[in-house]
């Protein structure tokens, strides 16, 4: 195994015959596994083992699955290229030399190498749906509150949730008809719908209406749109129809994302202490200096950038100009996307408007990483699901295409991109 | 053009709050990169004001008691404990 792919390797059993058995689930290293320990890719929590198990993998169990390894990630969710991991970079197995996309790049590598059939990953901004797409396989973002986010360690709980990766629409149907699902143990649950996802994967398109906003196709790599404008075709061919539409509010999305997400960022990781869990380092002081030279030990450059900007955004004198704002365009990207959604079944657009960077690329260029989530972060502000699937390649480099529908609608986009399976 | 004051000493005051020590080459990155996102976050100005729908809502249950972590486990990830507590650094 070259590729970095796993933080931990340790089996965990699933119980008896379920819809699952057989079949080996790898875990993104910020679900917690009772017994297993569960890092968020930070050297904070190297050495964390967490007494529950997150709901999504009850679940598992309860459906047979055989857990095999805790995957690597970008620490704490924060990356678009598995790069900030405290444990290395994961190699791309689709392209060698290339980042796999992040935040759960070890989860989309897994099943990209065929090192697990299925793969869970969260997506705060799109951090299943990029490296679906640029490792080649399929990823779900679920609507906010279908998937229980108990036991998953918060970023920006307004935002992520849990999704299933796989090598085809069908596999991820059918791993999410097994988290999806109400809990009583999360305060933001919400009903399932009468549902059955696998079945939906049935390729059937005909008069399906595809809106391809144009803000999100615009700003993409030539490349790219080629590749998009081919899978749109294809569609067509199976009786699909398109039509153009316009969300003027998605050119603020990166922004009110990264605003928002920083600053509940700046709050989620106040808990890391290196008293109740994380490491301590032993330093000497009182409460706040031996605090603060903990996370200074334990955090990323990454992560200390996200949480230093999302407490400036929310001091005393900038929480207006910045989060009130954010505020603003998230209501403003919900209301555009109900609107287009109410002429179309689904949304079509390039899933990430480029191809995966070489390794290192990005690193040093913080702006240049938050800009590449264009695409996918609307998604997470107006609480919807999407789906990536594989639009074929681009000088050998995966492409994927993005599906996005209405709140609840995880069937109408996993029809959709069956049908280019 | 911006009015954000993202120098090294904001850098400094915002990692105090946030309890994060820095060292002086950390201060200086994060000052420089610091001007260019908030710079680009500022675009966000151009936002209206739009009204939220109140569609998400807080999910109860009832204030029972019922099963959870026994002390023990509550404290196993814990470096330091006494007596059944978590054991931290002084508070002052």
């Amino acid at each position: 195994m070259t590729e970095n792919v796993y933080i931990t390797e340790e089996r965990i059993d699933g119980e008896g015959e379920g819809q699952l058995a057989g079949k080996t689930v790898a875990v993104k290293d910020n679900i917690s596994t009772e017994g297993v320990r569960t890092t968020c890719g930070s050297a904070m929590l190297d050495e964390y083992v967490p007494p529950y198990d997150a709901t999504v993998v009850e679940r598992l169990k309860e459906a047979g699955a055989t857990i095999n390894g805790k995957t690597n990630m970008d620490e704490f969710g924060m990356g678009t290229t598995t790069e900030t991991s405290a444990f290395g970079a994961t190699d791309n197995p689709a392209a060698p030399g290339h980042v796999p996309g992040g935040s759960s790049g070890g989860s989309a590598a897994a099943v990209a190498a065929g090192e697990a059939d299925l793969a869970l990953g969260t997506d705060t901004g799109g951090s299943v749906r990029c490296p679906a797409a640029f490792c080649g396989v399929v990823g779900i973002k679920p609507t906010y509150g279908l998937v229980s986010r108990y036991g998953l360690i918060a970023y920006g709980n307004s935002l992520e949730q849990v999704g299933p990766l796989a090598p085809s629409v069908e596999g991820a149907a059918e791993l999410l008809d097994v988290i999806a699902g109400e809990d009583p143990n999360d305060a933001t649950t919400r009903e399932r719908p009468d549902t059955d996802y696998a079945a939906a994967a049935d390729g059937d398109v005909d008069g399906l209406r595809i809106g391809v906003p144009t803000e999100l196709v615009e700003g993409a790599d030539e490349g790219v749109v080629e590749q998009f404008w081919s899978a749109i075709d294809k569609l067509e061919a199976q009786g699909a129809r398109y039509h153009e539409v316009s969300l003027p509010s998605v050119k603020h999305a990166v922004e009110a994302y990264y605003v928002i997400a920083m600053s509940e960022a700046s709050s989620n990781l106040a808990r890391f202490d290196g008293v109740r869990y994380g490491q301590s380092g032993g330093f000497d002081g009182n409460w706040n200096e031996a605090f603060s030279a903990a996370r200074r030990e334990g955090f990323g450059d990454e992560v200390k950038r996200r949480i230093l900007l999302g407490t400036f955004a929310l001091s005393a004198g900038y929480q207006d100009k910045y989060y009130k704002k954010a505020q603003d365009a998230r209501a403003w990207v919900k209301q555009d996307f109900d609107e287009a959604l109410s002429e179309a079944d689904v949304l079509a657009s390039p899933t990430m408007p480029i191809t995966p960077f070489e390794l290192g690329e990005s690193l040093d260029d913080p702006l240049k990483m938050y800009l590449a989530d264009a695409n996918t972060t609307p998604v997470n502000l107006a609480d919807l699901p999407a789906i990536s699937v594989p639009a074929g390649e681009v000088d050998g480099l995966p492409v994927g295409i993005q599906f996005v529908g209405p709140a609840f609608g995880e069937e109408q986009i996993i029809r959709a991109g069956s049908a280019l399976d | 053009m911006s009015d954000h004051p993202a120098g090294p000493d904001t850098v400094r005051h915002v990692a105090e709050l946030a309890r994060v020590d820095l060292d002086d080459d950390e201060v200086d990155q994060f000052a420089e990169q610091f001007a260019d996102i908030l710079d680009y976050f500022e675009t966000i100005e151009d936002v209206p004001e739009v009204d939220r729908e109140a569609e998400l809502v807080n999910v109860m249950r009832p204030d029972e008691e019922r099963e959870s972590l026994t002390q023990e486990e509550a404290l196993s990830n814990a470096e330091s404990s006494e007596d059944g507590y978590f054991k931290g650094p002084n508070v002052s």
